[in-house]
């Protein structure tokens, strides 16, 4: 595998699971758009208890995960609170606060950044985004799946139907802070350098789409959402002027033609139906 | 006499200035079919969603089983035995037929059975029972298809059929009748009495007169947010006050006061 692969495909497992992160609460029905501060999180932890504190690759990483969590958790109470297009700008300014924090923050490097001494490979950051994708599969097979969907579809039938509301909702923005706190974790191992600027705007804006674009239906959406974001760029290389311009008509495009995401029910029922004719999938 | 599974004492419910409920009080025996019905803004549903926990009574009571549900959580109630299906139809547009039934066994007890990966094992309990179900109903044809395509009477049936995995042992139903075709009707009717059989009581909102006749022994009327009548259904169509709500006042008078 050449080094550019590489790099490609550990940036597609590190995007997978932060689209991941940011899907779990967009299948119980709340966009966040303050990716790149759970992410950020994520990163920083890692480099504090790396670089500072001297915990290994593993140990750090998992607290890393714990970390983006914890913050989802707490953020989670004034977060609910809105509706909406306010609880977009919410979780935006909250994007906007952990920026504003580390870029004041000597102990973070401010705007110097922090430099890891520890670094892992492709390999590991895929097997990890594998172990992601098999959990949420498992998760949103689950009732406590069906329950964050019918969240999503209808909050009042589901808390008739003895859903709990704001503890499937509080849990989704934990444990996808969880996994956007994961994949800042696995960033900066990776490229051994954590630097506030990155986790810009754009960053959160753009994970959303992965998922958006992807579609929040089902698991598939944000893996597939993802895989086109981190490839389709990357491919289109070749006309390096016009790269952008492609990929932007590309994106309107796809939401005309699919408002609802690539992967949809219909399509996958489709699909089903044609490789397995007589099956009724249920 | 046995004990009412569900009894409400003088309940009232007011929307800023205007009245919606006033003094409501009536009992619902255990195991009976019992209607609700009145012209429209009687405030039916308005009752529905004080007896459902949508929202709180402002004055008297709702008992369950003698219990007081004052505080009860709306999403408790269901586990307590209490189902719903809506006036307008609320299946989850984005889920499959039997997903939605699914999400009718959610209020049974037990976190373990929260994490049983049932859409990724080809078989598990709750599913073969969600598709007994829907089997029984004829439904069968329509499992694996997403709600939001399927015809207004098929969709009418798919709730009742979630309100009634929950195992509820009163099921409220709002118009169930509602939209439907008269042989689509009779067959509800007889699913209904089937429900019935099994014990479940019954608690309908509807307006379909000769629905209501052929399926409830039990009747409750209202007008204007009170309760008029509640008694035999057969004593309904004479009552002064029944009468008086539906044809109005001078019914009996007719054209001769009028000239």
């Amino acid at each position: 595998m050449s080094g550019y692969m590489a790099g490609v495909l550990a940036i597609l497992g590190i995007n997978v699971i932060f689209a991941y992160g940011i899907y779990l609460t967009a299948a119980a029905g709340q966009l966040n758009l303050g990716g790149a501060g759970f992410q950020a999180i994520g990163a920083y932890a890692a480099a504090i208890l790396s670089v500072e504190l001297g915990f290994g690759i593993v140990s750090t990483i998992v607290l890393a995960t714990l970390a983006g969590a914890l913050i989802g958790f707490l953020i989670a109470f004034p977060i609910l609170r809105t509706r909406g297009v306010y609880m977009v700008l919410a979780t935006f300014a909250f994007a906007e606060v952990v920026v504003g924090i580390i870029l004041n923050s000597d102990t973070l490097g401010g705007a110097m950044g922090m430099i890891m001494f520890d670094y892992i490979e492709t390999p590991a950051v895929l097997w990890t985004a594998a172990g992601v994708v098999a959990f949420v599969f498992y998760l949103m097979s689950t009732p406590i799946g069906l329950a964050m969907r019918a969240v999503h579809d209808d909050e009042p039938v589901a808390d008739l139907m003895g859903v709990n509301n704001r503890a499937i909702q509080v849990a989704a923005f934990a444990s996808g802070g969880a996994l956007a706190g994961l994949s800042g974790a696995l960033y900066a191992f990776y490229f051994g350098f954590v630097e506030v600027q990155y986790f810009n705007a754009f960053l959160s804006i753009f994970v959303l789409l992965y998922v958006l674009i992807g579609g929040t239906q089902t698991a598939w959406g944000p893996l597939i959402g993802a895989a086109f974001f981190t490839l389709i760029p990357e491919a289109l290389r070749i006309g390096e002027d016009w790269r952008f311009l492609i990929f932007g008509v590309l994106i309107v495009l796809m939401m005309i033609v699919r408002p609802e995401g690539i992967v949809t029910r219909d399509a996958i029922d489709r699909i089903v139906a044609r490789l397995m004719p007589g099956d009724r999938r249920a | 006499m046995p004990e009412p599974i569900l009894r409400l004492e003088a309940v009232g419910k007011h929307f800023g200035g205007v009245v919606v409920l006033e003094d409501v009080s009536f009992d619902v025996r255990a195991g009976s079919r019992h209607a609700l019905i009145g012209p429209n803004g009687a405030g039916k549903t308005t009752l529905f969603n004080v007896i459902s926990g949508v929202f709180p009574p402002d004055e008297g009571r709702v008992l369950l089983d003698g219990l007081d549900l004052a505080g009860v959580p709306s999403r408790r109630r269901i586990g307590m035995g209490m189902a719903r299906s809506f006036q307008n139809i609320r299946l989850m547009p984005h889920l499959s037929v039997v997903e939605n039934v699914m999400l009718g066994q959610h209020a049974r007890p037990g976190l373990l059975r929260k994490l049983k990966p049932v859409g990724l094992l080809p078989k598990s309990r709750e599913r073969d029972e969600a598709l007994e179900v829907l089997d029984r109903f004829g439904l069968d044809a329509y499992r694996g298809q997403v709600v939001a395509n399927l015809p207004y009477g098929i969709r009418k049936k798919i709730e009742v059929v979630r309100a009634l995995m929950a195992e509820p042992r009163l099921l409220l139903l709002d118009e169930p009748a509602a939209g439907l075709n008269s042989t689509e009707t009779a067959a509800l009717r007889d699913f209904l009495m089937e429900v019935s059989a099994r014990g479940v009581t019954l608690l309908v909102v509807e307006h379909d007169m000769p629905f209501v006749n052929s399926l409830c022994e039990h009747v409750t009327v209202m007008n204007f947010g009170r309760r008029i009548y509640d008694g035999p259904a057969a004593g309904a169509r004479e009552d002064e006050a029944v009468l008086d709500a539906y044809l109005g006042t001078h019914h009996k008078k007719g054209a001769s006061d009028a000239a």
